[in-house]
C-alpha cells in the first residue's frame, strides 16, 4: 500500500483551508529574535562602558520577563507563548533602560511589572496599548525616584557612588558646572545614562540591521529624530536657529526609543502615514519635555503618551484604496 | 527586450516561484481517461441545462449543457461513450452540482459539430462572439467567467484596448508559459479575434520577467500584427485585472468597477488559444493545460487534460506521489481551493493540481497579531486586512465595510506575509459573506 501512491492520497487526511496554502518564513519569534541580535552591540556596548556588573542586570530583567511571562500564564490558563521571544525582548529592553547601578531586585520588579501588569492584565501579545518596558520604567521612576536617577561615569567599573551628571542634565541645569561631552564621547557612548542608551554607535549597527533584515521601517525612527533635531535646532538657547540638535539627538535615550522603543508594533499605529505622525509626535513631545517640562529626558513619556494615541492615528489614516481616488 | 516603465504598484509581494520544475517540460497528452465526471457548472452565472440523459452515446465535443441566460457557456463531452448517470456530484470549488458522467469507450470519436467556423478575417465580430460562445469558452485564468459576456459591453462603454495576461503570477503554475512557447501563433489569433470581436485595434500581450523566453516566442507574430508584447517585473499579484491594467496602461479601475470602465479587456493566454482553436478547428473547450506539481508529485508535469478528469487521474498521469499528501489544491497555492479528496473532477477553472507535502505544509498555527502591519503593506489594493481580522472577531461587520473590506481581491498576499498566521483571507471572506447576506436580506 505503501507504493500506490494515489491511493496513499485518498486515504491521508488532507487539509482545507481558506487560501493562501503557503506562507513566507517569516514568523513571530524569527521577528523577536532579529530584534535581540540587534540589542546585542548595545548590550555589549554597555558592559564595556559601566562593567560586568550590569549584565547582570540585564540577565535579571530577562529571567524576570520570562518567568513573568510563563507564571501568568499558567495562572490565567492562557497557552505559554515564552517561546515567540517577546518577553524576552521585553526583559532585554528594560533592562538596557536600567541604570548600570541598579540593584538587581529593581530589574526583577520592573520586569514582572512589564510582563504582569502591562502585557499580560491586558491580554498578553498583542493586546497590550503600551510598551511594556517603557510604561514599567516609568513606573520604576515614579516608585524609586533616586534609583533610577542616579548615574555613573563610563569606564568606571566599580560603580563607586561617582554621581555624573547626564549630558541632558547638564543642558537643562546651567548650574551644573561640568563640561558636555564632545560629539565623539556622546557617540561611542562616554557619558553617563543608562545601560544600553548611550552608546549611539552600538544603537545604530543594531538599528541598521533591524532596516536591513525588514524588521522594522524607517517611518518612526526618522521622524522622530528628525523632529527633534529640527525643533532643538529652531527653538535654541540664546534665540531661534542657535540650537545643538547633535548634542540632543545623541544625547539620552533617543536613539534607543526611536529604533527600538518607538517601533513597537503592538503600541504604536500600522498605517504608513500613521506611523509618520507617530514619529513626529514623538519628536514634538520629547522636545517639548527636554526644553520646557520638569524631567531633563522626555523620550519615554513621549512614546507612552503616543501609545495611547496610536489607535486614532490608525482611525484617522486609512489608506484610500486602489481605485478609491476616483469613485464617490 | 523593450524597455516598459510599468503603471506603479503598491503592495506585491515575491513567493518563491517554484515553478523550475515545470516550466521547460513541453505540456504532455496522457492516455485518454477511462470515464469523465462532467459539472455542468463551470463558469459564473448560471448553471446550464442537461442535454443527454442516461444510456445516451455521446462523442466529443457534443453539446450536453445548454447555457441558460447571457451569463453562461455551454457544455460539451470531452470523451465518446456512454453516458452513466445525469446526477449532482461534488466539484473542486466544494459544490454539489449537476453533472454528466460518462464512460468512455476509447474510440475518441469526433462530433460531426465540430469544423472550422472560418478565419478571424472571414468573420464578422457577431459570428466570432457566437463561435466563443458555442465553444463554451469561459476565461481559463481560474474566475471562468463566460468568455462571450466579456465580449459583449454595453453600447456606452468605449473598449479600446485588449491585454492578454499572460503573467501567470501563482507559484507553481506554467500552463500559460508552455502555451506561450508551444502555440504562440494561436495565441496571438486567439487576441485578434478577440480583438475584432470588440472592435478593438490596441492589443497588449503582457509577461513578467521569469517568462521572457515566451515573449521572445511571440514575436515573430506580434510584430506582423501590431500588438505591442510587454515585459513586467515578476511580483505578484500582477496577473489580477486591476493590477494588470494599472501596470500596462497606468489606469486605475475605480472600486467596485470592472476593467471596461477604463476601456479595457483582459483575457488569459489560455483563453485565446481556446479562442483560436474554436474559430480555426470548431473545437469546444473541452480540454485543458493543467499543471500537476508540488513536491511529492514523482513527475511534475503540464498536462492536457480532458475535461472531467478525475484529480486522481491527473495525479497518477504525472507519476503519482512519492510521499504522503498534506494538501491537494486547485490552482496555485496562493488562491487555490483546498480539496477534501481526489476525485474531484477537472474543471475549465483548473488552472493546476498542486500537491503539497507535510514539510512544506505542516499545520497552521495562528498566533495573536501583533500589528506589525506585513499584511498591509503587501496589499496591492492599499487595504489593512490585519483590521478585517480584529473587527470580525468581534462581529463588527460595518466596520470591515468603512475599512473598503469589498475592494479585497482575495489575493492573498496579506496572509502569506503574515508572521503571526492569522487566518485573514478566511476574516475578509467571513465579512464579505456577512455584508452580502444584510444587504440580501433586507
Amino acid at each position: 500500500m505503501k507504493d500506490n501512491a494515489v491511493d496513499s492520497a485518498r486515504q491521508d487526511i488532507l487539509v482545507v483551508s481558506a487560501p493562501p496554502h503557503l506562507f513566507s518564513p517569516t514568523r513571530t519569534d524569527r521577528l523577536m529574535r532579529d530584534v535581540l541580535i540587534a540589542l546585542v552591540p548595545a548590550t555589549i556596548g554597555g558592559i564595556n562602558l559601566f562593567g560586568p556588573r550590569v549584565l547582570a542586570v540585564i540577565a535579571t530583567a530577562v529571567i524576570a520577563a520570562v518567568a513573568t511571562e510563563a507564571i501568568a500564564q499558567r495562572l490565567l490558563g492562557r497557552p505559554s507563548s515564552v517561546g515567540d521571544l517577546s518577553a524576552a525582548v521585553t526583559g532585554l529592553l528594560l533592562g538596557l533602560n536600567l541604570p548600570p547601578g541598579a540593584p538587581l531586585w529593581l530589574a526583577a520588579v520592573g520586569s514582572a511589572f512589564a510582563i504582569g501588569v502591562v502585557k499580560q492584565f491586558f491580554g498578553g501579545l498583542g493586546s497590550n496599548f503600551l510598551n511594556p518596558a517603557l510604561a514599567a520604567r516609568a513606573f520604576l521612576v515614579a516608585a524609586w525616584p533616586g534609583l533610577m536617577t542616579t548615574w555613573v561615569k563610563p569606564g568606571d567599573w566599580t560603580l563607586e557612588a561617582m554621581t555624573g551628571a547626564t549630558p541632558l542634565a547638564i543642558l537643562k541645569d546651567p548650574e551644573i558646572l561640568q563640561r558636555f561631552p564632545s560629539y565623539a564621547e556622546l557617540f561611542w557612548g562616554w557619558i553617563p545614562g543608562t545601560i544600553g542608551e548611550t552608546s549611539a554607535a552600538a544603537l545604530l549597527l543594531g538599528a541598521g540591521y533591524l532596516l536591513v533584515r525588514k524588521v522594522i521601517r524607517w517611518h518612526i525612527p526618522v521622524f522622530f529624530v528628525g523632529t527633534v533635531a529640527l525643533l532643538t535646532w529652531v527653538l535654541g538657547p540664546e534665540g531661534l536657529f542657535t540650537g545643538d540638535p547633535l548634542g540632543h539627538v545623541l544625547s539620552g535615550g533617543l536613539l534607543l526609543g526611536a529604533c527600538f522603543m518607538a517601533t513597537d508594533y503592538v503600541s504604536g499605529p500600522v498605517t504608513p502615514v500613521g506611523r509618520v505622525w507617530f514619529g513626529a509626535g514623538c519628536g514634538l513631545l520629547t522636545v517639548l519635555i527636554r526644553l520646557y517640562g520638569g524631567y531633563p529626558e522626555g523620550v519615554s513619556f513621549s512614546i507612552l503618551i503616543m501609545n495611547m494615541a496610536a489607535p486614532l492615528l490608525d482611525r484617522y489614516t486609512v489608506p484610500t484604496q486602489f481605485g478609491g481616488g476616483k469613485t464617490r | 527586450m523593450a524597455r516598459w516603465r510599468p503603471g506603479p504598484l503598491v503592495g506585491m509581494i515575491h513567493p518563491p516561484e517554484n515553478k523550475e520544475r515545470t516550466a521547460s517540460r513541453p505540456i504532455l497528452r496522457p492516455a485518454l481517461p477511462d470515464r469523465v465526471v462532467i459539472p455542468l457548472w463551470q463558469h459564473t452565472g448560471s448553471p446550464c441545462e442537461p442535454r443527454v440523459a442516461r444510456g445516451e452515446r455521446v462523442t466529443v465535443g457534443q453539446k450536453i449543457g445548454e447555457a441558460v441566460g447571457p451569463l453562461s457557456a455551454p457544455i460539451h463531452a470531452s470523451i465518446s461513450g456512454k453516458v452513466t448517470a445525469v446526477e449532482p456530484r461534488p466539484d473542486p470549488l466544494g459544490r454539489e452540482v449537476m453533472a454528466v458522467a460518462i464512460e468512455g469507450d476509447g474510440e475518441d470519436e469526433l462530433a460531426t459539430t465540430v469544423e472550422p467556423r472560418g478565419t478571424v478575417d472571414s468573420l464578422s465580430p457577431e459570428e466570432i462572439r457566437q463561435a466563443v460562445h458555442e465553444a463554451g469558452i469561459v476565461g481559463l485564468g481560474g474566475a471562468a467567467f463566460p468568455t462571450r459576456t466579456k465580449l459583449s459591453p454595453p453600447p456606452d462603454r468605449n473598449i479600446d484596448t485588449y491585454i492578454l495576461n499572460g503573467c501567470e503570477c501563482e507559484p507553481f503554475l506554467t500552463g500559460d508559459h508552455r502555451l506561450m512557447l508551444e502555440r504562440p501563433a494561436d495565441a496571438l489569433l486567439g487576441l485578434r479575434l478577440l480583438m475584432k470581436a470588440v472592435g478593438v485595434t490596441g492589443g497588449y500581450v503582457a509577461v513578467e520577467s521569469n517568462k521572457a523566453n515566451a515573449l521572445e516566442a511571440l514575436r515573430p507574430w506580434a510584430d506582423d500584427a501590431g500588438i505591442k508584447l510587454i515585459l513586467l517585473p515578476t511580483r505578484y499579484p500582477q496577473g489580477s485585472e486591476k493590477h494588470l491594467i494599472k501596470a500596462v496602461l497606468n489606469r486605475e479601475i475605480p472600486s467596485g468597477g470592472l476593467p471596461m470602465d477604463v476601456g479595457v479587456l483582459v483575457s488569459n493566454v489560455g483563453t485565446a488559444v481556446a479562442v483560436a482553436d474554436a474559430v480555426y478547428r470548431g473545437m469546444p473547450l473541452l480540454q485543458r493545460v493543467v499543471t500537476v506539481t508540488g513536491r511529492p508529485v514523482r513527475e511534475p508535469a503540464n498536462l492536457l487534460l480532458r475535461i472531467g478528469t478525475t484529480f486522481g487521474a491527473a495525479i497518477e498521469a504525472a507519476g503519482g506521489l512519492g510521499e504522503p499528501a498534506a494538501r491537494v489544491v486547485m490552482g496555485g497555492p496562493m488562491t487555490g481551493v483546498a480539496q477534501a479528496n481526489t476525485d474531484v473532477p477537472v474543471i475549465k477553472a483548473t488552472t493546476g493540481i498542486l500537491v503539497l507535502g507535510r514539510r512544506e505544509s505542516p499545520p497552521v498555527v495562528s498566533t495573536p497579531c501583533i500589528r506589525c502591519g506585513r499584511c498591509a503593506q503587501s496589499c496591492p489594493m492599499r487595504l489593512l486586512p490585519l483590521q478585517y481580522d480584529a473587527q470580525v472577531r468581534v462581529g463588527n461587520y460595518e466596520r470591515t465595510r468603512e475599512l473598503f473590506v469589498m475592494d479585497c481581491i482575495e489575493c492573498g498576499a496579506c496572509a502569506w506575509a503574515c508572521p503571526a498566521r492569522r487566518p485573514l483571507v478566511h476574516a475578509i471572506r467571513l465579512a464579505k459573506g456577512e455584508l452580502r447576506g444584510r444587504r440580501v436580506g433586507r
